[in-house]
């Protein structure tokens, strides 16, 4: 067996590279700082096995951040047969910087001059060949996106690894510049212009003065609307086929003893289905939309109209980023503060990662929005009024975000903002067909199982808790009876707050866990749609403050185990990781306080 | 004669070449990764709302700088000519 490893500028698409070669299914995304972890992977050409390790993207190997160490150990250390260095044919000037930086630790390298079907687009040619000769390593031409050059580069990597070649010696930095500038110059024909001129002109109507911020709320508005507008359809239709499921196993389970079909079906089955129901759409909807967008280019672009509002909470515009990461799961955004080289301002952005509303949250705001803010019955009217307060919850958020990146610049994180760089890609057509089939294959399904193994045993507890019975009481009423009044103050209940306590495995369950226990306690109804499930909430006393105070409560409580996990994980701190718990949940008390105290003072309820 | 500029103060669609480039060691550094050196030609393509960051053409890629490190990249309006350097093919 071989090994090879891939290094290369961050987004040359070195992740769609390696998937194609071994036929893994790395995330990929057009903006750099994607991959931040090391991926392996394998594949066989001609009998024999090739192990592709897929590095860090870096500019240089100088090891000042995290990948660049990353990558130059890798390289120095000897582990790999051979070195396969990335480039971008639209930027080639650029990369060869790298190329000419690895070619001084190895001299086992394989330049691989990638998207040259983007190149092409935009009127760029290489000649191979040439550039071969200029840097005298063997030079392969690919298309990855298109699986184009395949065969080709697996064919040069064989004859790699059988290679040896000494390092090229070492140069001065300035010396690399120039000498790449002048091999470029010798090997890059630019003929036309319109694509690029095309390129500018988005560029400057998504970041200009008078369009970026509205198109950044509007693109934002747009992907919440569709997914508050699309999800209530396909919800109601699995409820309904979840509930004729229900009836079905009530039917087996009938000789079954009283308290077996209770765990069974009210517990881990009505649980597991509501999560499935509820979650399902608006993730099946969410995710490829923002993985369009990130496909787009899209991403970068909102870090740069963002990043002066960081610059003045002293952190880093790439926190943007990883914020749009968390929004998919807080646990991805902190491993994604990686990409962030001040050790200050990547704490920061982990310690407030959670800030940001993930999905699993989105079901349990979407619910509560449309049953306590949005008038009517549904239609254009009604959904665009539930988008527009989502999106304000999410705004909220990245307030929220804001507010403590600055409290923690001025506290225990003091500092200026450190020097920024971010690379604006050029825009990609997104393959609008393999980041549906992806986005839903691996995110949703992947979350989903998650969410459904946390639901299942989640149900059975909430189940025992309701119907074991500890002197004169259930142990779920004497639980939430203990928390009950302190979570009065906050404009909360005992159930609610018991719910987000036992929600601590995955958000998703927040709401399930929450109707279990009202069933449990009052009447037994029939759980049809939102507004059955809003009878039942206001029967239990819920006001529209309940609502506000719990979808503050959702948006800033301790983050899910997996999260502060993570968090443990990139710190190796468990005082950081107390104060990645500690900041949201003050936060979110402190926000119910304020709107319960205010309102009951005004009267208002 | 030319006159001294700094990055921070190029106009949207102008150009310049780099004379210098002291913004501190470790964004010396990066810029120097990026091929911002003595002599590099850069363009600002793009001015965020506030302003402040603005993204410039390096090399064939688009770069977000800060004004703070901006101001720290002397540039002049024609290109010089260097003094050729050794650096051997």
């Amino acid at each position: 067996m071989s090994r090879v490893a891939l290094a290369g500028n961050p987004n040359v698409g070195k992740s769609t590279l390696f998937n194609a070669l071994t036929k893994l299914r790395q995330h990929t995304g057009n903006w750099a700082g994607k991959t931040v972890a090391t991926a392996r992977g394998a594949y066989t050409y001609q009998g024999r096995e090739y192990q592709v390790v897929d590095l860090p993207g870096t500019y240089s190997l100088a090891a000042r951040s995290q990948e660049e160490a990353v990558a130059r150990d890798y390289i120095e250390s000897g582990q790999a047969d051979g070195v396969v260095v990335v480039c971008d044919a639209t930027c080639l000037e650029r990369n060869l910087i790298l190329v000419l930086q690895v070619m001084e630790l190895t001299g086992k390298v394989l330049v691989c001059v990638n998207l040259l079907d983007e190149a092409r687009r935009t009127g760029i040619e290489v000649d191979l060949p040439a550039l071969s000769q200029r840097l005298g390593v063997t030079v392969v031409g690919t298309a990855a996106g298109r699986q184009e050059g395949l065969e080709e580069l697996k064919e040069a990597i064989a004859g790699l690894v059988q290679g040896d070649a000494p390092a090229a010696p070492r140069r001065e930095p300035q010396e690399r510049v120039t000498l790449a500038e002048r091999y470029a110059a010798q090997t890059v024909r630019s003929r036309r212009a319109d694509r690029l001129r095309r390129q500018r002109r988005l560029d400057r109507l998504l970041t200009s003065k008078a369009t970026g911020i509205p198109l950044m709320l509007l693109l934002f508005g747009l992907v919440v609307w569709l997914t508050v507008a699309g999800a209530n359809g396909p919800s109601a239709l699995l409820t309904a086929l979840f509930a004729r499921l229900g009836e079905v196993l009530e039917g087996w389970l009938a000789g079954a003893p009283a308290w077996l079909r209770g765990v069974l079906l009210d517990g881990v089955y009505r649980v597991t289905a509501w999560v499935t129901a509820v979650m399902l759409p608006p993730m099946a909807i969410f995710f490829p939309l923002f993985t369009l967008l990130e496909d787009l280019g899209y991403l970068p672009r909102v870090a740069f109209v963002m990043d002066h509002a960081f610059q003045k909470c002293r952190a880093c515009g790439k926190q943007c980023l990883t914020m749009c990461m968390s929004m998919g799961c807080n646990a991805c955004g902190v491993t994604g503060c990686r990409i962030i080289d001040s050790p200050r301002e990547r704490l920061i952005a982990i310690l407030t990662a959670s800030l940001v509303p993930c999905n699993g949250k989105f079901p349990t705001l979407i619910a509560l929005i449309t049953i306590f803010f949005v008038g009517g019955q549904g239609g254009l009217l009604a959904s665009l009024e539930g988008a527009a307060l989502l999106l304000g919850t999410l705004l909220l958020g990245v307030a929220g975000t804001l507010a403590c990146s600055r409290l923690l610049s001025a506290t225990v994180l003091q500092g200026m903002p450190s020097s920024f760089a971010l690379e604006l890609p050029p825009f990609r057509r997104p393959r609008v067909g393999e980041v549906i089939v992806r986005s839903v294959l691996d995110r949703t399904l992947f979350v989903l199982a998650r969410a459904a193994a946390v639901a299942a045993p989640a149900g059975a507890v909430i189940w025992l808790m309701a119907n074991l019975t500890v002197g004169d009481a259930s142990l779920l009423a004497h639980c939430t009876g203990f928390l009950d009044p302190f979570a009065r103050w906050f404009g909360l209940d005992g159930v609610i707050l018991m719910a987000f306590l036992l929600g601590w495995p995955a958000n998703e369950i927040v709401l399930p866990v929450m109707l279990m226990a009202y069933l449990a306690t009052g009447s037994l109804v029939e759980f049809d749609d939102l507004a059955a499930l809003g009878r039942l909430l206001t029967q239990q006393g819920w006001t529209w403050l309940t609502a506000v105070c719990t979808m503050l409560f959702s948006l800033f409580h301790w983050p899910c185990s997996t999260t502060c996990l993570t968090v443990y994980k990139e710190t190796g701190s468990v005082k950081w990781t107390a104060v990645a718990m500690a900041l949201p949940t003050a936060l979110g008390l402190g926000l119910c306080l304020l709107a319960a105290t205010a309102a009951r003072l005004l009267g208002l309820v | 004669m030319y006159e001294a500029l700094r990055l921070s103060a190029l106009q949207e669609g102008e150009s310049a070449y780099v004379t210098q480039v002291s913004a501190g060691p470790a964004m010396d550094q990066r810029l120097t990764d990026l091929g911002l050196v003595r002599g590099t030609r850069v363009t600002c393509v793009l001015r965020s709302p506030a302003g402040d960051p603005c993204a410039y053409l390096i090399r064939g890629a688009l770069i977000a700088l800060r004004r703070a490190d901006a101001d720290g990249v002397s540039l002049e309006r024609q290109a010089q000519e260097l003094p050729a350097q050794a650096v051997t093919t």
